[in-house]
């Protein structure tokens, strides 16, 4: 095993190196620094090229100059870390480790909500095969595949932001589209849950009925402009929750799964007037793990006491709902604030943003302010992170969907049908944890291919990340900047195969890694 | 090619083989693969649709095949060209506020706006300036989709190549490739594409699309080697060699049309990835440069006059999206019929013959 880490390790050295010198020659050989001289009519010409000249070291050819950058990543091995400087003379170390964080934000955000989507999308898809769900969900993910992300991008743009701001002018929706959207919501659930025509049909109308009412409220109450879930919100969140929770761990017959997915819903439910005291103005991030801490033992113990035998079971039932169930609260808390950011002058009535990643007009006490100032990155991601997720949104729902389909085509699957097991159990236990297995090799390199998608998106967006400090190096050559960039990214990518790799062997036993 | 000629004998196996060896009876693989594409009908659609996107694109406007000097020009059937201004046409065309340059394509019968259904003299509308962007949608479909071409072919050529002869010949070749293969994986194809854009960009649409190309092969390569891992162990492979048969003429005349089918499909996907990438960079501004137009660049100029003329958005957009949709299906249909172990779907009277086949049988 070790011998395999060493080997693999030493691959991914010559793979960046090797990469690491097309990049570099690829780069300098395509741009030209001078070029910038080349109608100029200035007097001391000659001296500057002379002096870009030196500066740049461009007497000296590529592949040679390759090596004495090299220099500065290599004595990193002795702490003596140097990527260079700008052309701007900024260390390049000091603008990417700024720029970084702003990509990684963006990306896990998007990752992790692709991730979920299209799994769950493509795990129905495939339980569902052939059903009119899932060829309309093959259609929207062949169209999302085929989507460029910058004209959605665009689209985003105009009809997420200008139009819902707005919007908000006067947030009262017209009955007509009250009646669109709850069609589409009640078809979308309908769809999801499946089953026979009398069911279909009352899932349908339930729905619909459902959403057309809560829109009716919502409309009605001015709910956009003073969002808040309250008790009531958090409460019944919870409770579906809970469901769907106890459906998959130990499905909804067992008392014991019952009384745990519940009772710790309400648990949470009750706790909600308590833990606003954690919650005040001063509160920091810490405060929210504390809420979570609270919130997810209380649910553990309720699984324990509840349980005598398979107490894992219990506990995870626990686990899960009081995780998830925990997030409304502190959503609430974050849309509690919704109603004085909009009237602040920073914002003055047009809180979702085109552009940026923060915004600059914030007053300190506001930026002080967690709630205020997680609301505002908030919604300054809603744009990038809706582009990116539907681009690799499409990807997961056709490997899931892939993945499940051929798992559910194994002997295993048979014999445990055989053997008399539930339906939900053959899915869910034998089908579904097996066939996320190969995903765990996606994920993690589309985590670090989402760094490249990025690079549209931020220039969409105009966030200050990664794709934004790689467009400059290249239209203002500046090759120290570019390289940095580069290793980052490759740097990332290698990680992830290696890791992927690792994690198979981990999760498969039946993937042994040879010596 | 015998290899492939399995005789397709009914057996004694009732429901869903029976489908399959009744539809299969006496055909050799090339027409099975043509029928099954055939019935998948989101594939036949696309593939006509695809086909008339290309024969519109590419009769409208006209081409000039050659290089500087020995030009000859095929004229198209469509009265403007992207330098051409009309500025009556611009202002002929309003909208109800005022706006100048609106389509006057009218698909909507008369029964519901009163207007009939008309083309117009500029079914897309005009630019700002009064030029004809039906042609300049076209011109720049025409650029895109040949970038797309060249992209497609030469990915799909070195990548076969390279992962032929990495997966045939094994051992030391395999790793010298396969981590080349990494090398040029390990970096984003945007990133690739950009520094090859920012330098050939500017030398016209062909250059840049050949030196994109270049850079196309990795994905396919992998695929193409894992095939051509399994491929060499056959038996038929080693008939060959014991006739005597040369190394080339083993991949390409003996394994190589075996492995015609992922090749097939994931160079369909390569093509739609291909027209994306394409449009990418140029929005980004690395790709076609102005006073040439490619869709990608069309998207990028006249993004800002989204709320003022959306019409200038819609249309590049739309055809963008409609190739690549329409390459997807047919990589789609392609999948199913080159694979036949995945089952597609069966039809309801499909399930009521095969049963009463087997009723009848027994």
């Amino acid at each position: 095993m070790l011998q395999y880490i060493l080997r693999r390790l030493g691959m991914m050295f010559v793979i960046v190196f090797g990469s690491s010198f097309l990049a570099y020659n690829l780069q300098a050989y395509s741009s030209d620094p001078l070029s910038v001289f080349g109608e100029s009519t200035v007097e001391n010409k000659e001296y500057l090229i002379l002096q870009m000249t030196r500066e740049l070291q461009l007497d000296v050819p590529p592949p040679i100059r390759y090596f004495s950058w090299l220099r500065g990543i290599v004595s990193g091995l002795w702490g003596d870390f140097d990527m260079g400087l700008t052309r701007m003379k900024l260390p390049v170390f000091e603008v990417i480790a700024q720029a970084l964080p702003v990509t990684v934000k963006l990306v896990i955000t998007s990752t992790f909500l692709a991730i979920i989507l299209g799994i769950s999308v493509g795990m129905i898809t495939a339980i569902r095969q052939y059903s009119r769900f899932d060829y309309s969900m093959t259609f929207i993910s062949f169209l999302l595949f085929s989507l460029p992300v910058f004209w959605v991008a665009v689209l985003l743009k105009e009809f997420m932001a200008i139009q819902f701001n707005d919007f908000l002018v006067d947030p009262t929706i017209p009955p007509l589209t009250i009646v669109m959207f709850a069609a589409v919501f009640g078809l979308i659930l309908a769809g999801f849950v499946g089953g026979a025509k009398l069911q279909f049909f009352s899932i349908l109308g339930g729905a619909t009925l459902f959403a057309a009412g809560l829109l009716s409220f919502v409309s009605a109450t001015q709910w956009f402009i003073k969002p808040s879930l309250g008790i009531f919100g958090v409460s019944f969140l919870a409770f579906c929750n809970a469901a769907i929770v106890i459906q998959l761990i130990s499905g909804i017959d067992s008392k014991k799964g019952r009384t745990t997915g519940f009772g710790t819903a309400l648990a949470v439910a009750i706790l909600y007037f308590p833990l606003q005291a954690l919650m005040s103005a001063d509160a920091s991030f810490m405060n929210v793990l504390a809420i979570f801490a609270i919130t997810i033992s209380a649910g553990c113990a309720i699984g324990y006491f509840v349980s005598t035998i398979d107490r894992r079971v219990y506990l995870r039932i626990g686990f899960f709902t009081a995780l998830i169930s925990t997030v409304p609260i502190i959503v609430d808390r974050f849309m509690r604030e919704f109603s004085d950011y909009l009237n602040s002058d920073a914002v003055s009535g047009r809180p979702v943003p085109t552009l940026g990643q923060s915004n600059d007009l914030l007053t300190d006490e506001q930026i002080g302010n967690f709630w205020v100032s997680g609301l505002d990155t908030a919604l300054h991601l809603v744009l990038p992170t809706i582009a990116l997720t539907l681009i690799s949104f499409a990807g997961y729902i056709r490997f899931s969907r892939g993945s499940l389909l051929e798992v559910l085509n194994m002997d295993y699957i048979r014999t445990a049908r055989a053997k008399g097991l539930s339906e939900r159990t053959v899915v869910v236990r034998h089908g579904m944890r097996n066939a996320m297995l190969p995903l765990t090799t996606i994920l993690v390199n589309d985590f670090a291919g989402l760094f490249g998608g990025a690079i549209i998106t931020e220039g969409v967006f105009a966030w200050k990340g990664m794709g934004r400090l790689f467009n400059d190096a290249l239209t203002g050559y500046d090759l120290n900047l570019f390289m940095g960039v580069f290793i980052i990214s490759a740097t990332l990518t290698v990680m992830a195969n290696f890791v992927a790799d690792l994690l198979y062997g981990v999760v498969d036993p039946r993937i042994r890694i040879r010596k | 090619m015998d290899e492939l000629k399995k005789p397709t004998v009914s057996t004694s196996k009732v429901n869903e083989s029976g489908i399959e060896n009744k539809e299969t009876d006496g055909l050799n693989q090339r027409q099975i693969i043509v029928k099954r594409f055939f019935k998948h009908k989101a594939a036949v659609v696309s593939l006509i649709t695809l086909i008339s996107i290309f024969v519109i694109v590419y009769t409208s406007l006209g081409i000039t095949v050659g290089f500087s000097k020995f030009k000859f020009s095929i004229p198209g059937w469509w009265p403007y060209n992207i330098s051409q201004i009309d500025p009556e046409g611009a202002v002929a065309s309003t909208c109800n506020g005022g706006v100048t340059g609106c389509p006057t394509l009218d698909l909507a019968p008369s029964f519901l706006d009163g207007d009939g259904v008309r083309f117009g003299s500029h079914p897309f509308g005009t630019d700002i300036i009064g030029t004809d962007y039906f042609a300049l949608v076209m011109r720049g479909a025409q650029q895109s989709i040949l970038v797309m071409l060249i992209v497609g072919i030469l990915g799909i050529v070195i990548g076969t190549v390279i992962g032929a002869i990495a997966g045939y010949f094994g051992g030391v070749v395999d790793s010298v490739l396969m981590r080349l293969t990494d090398m040029f994986l390990v970096t984003p194809t945007i990133v690739i594409g950009a520094v090859i854009g920012f330098r050939f960009g500017n030398l016209g649409v062909v250059p840049l699309a050949i030196m994109l190309g270049l850079f196309a092969w990795m994905g396919l390569a992998r695929f193409v080697r894992t095939e051509f891992l399994t491929l060499r162990e056959r038996e038929f492979v080693d008939a060959a060699r014991v006739a005597g048969a040369s190394d080339r003429r083993i991949i390409f005349k003996h394994i190589l049309p075996n492995a015609i089918g992922i090749i097939v499909v994931v160079g369909t996907l390569l093509l739609s990835g291909a027209i994306l990438a394409e449009t990418a960079l140029s929005y980004l501004g690395f790709g076609v440069r102005p006073p040439d137009v490619s869709l990608g660049l069309l998207i990028s100029e006249y993004q800002g006059s989204f709320s003022i003329s959306p019409w200038l958005f819609w249309w590049p957009g739309t055809l963008i999206i409609s190739i690549a949709l329409c390459i997807n299906f047919i990589g789609d249909g392609l999948r199913d019929a080159f694979d036949p172990r995945q089952r597609r779907h069966i039809s309801m009277k499909e399930r009521k013959k095969s049963r009463e086949l087997s009723e009848a049988r027994s």
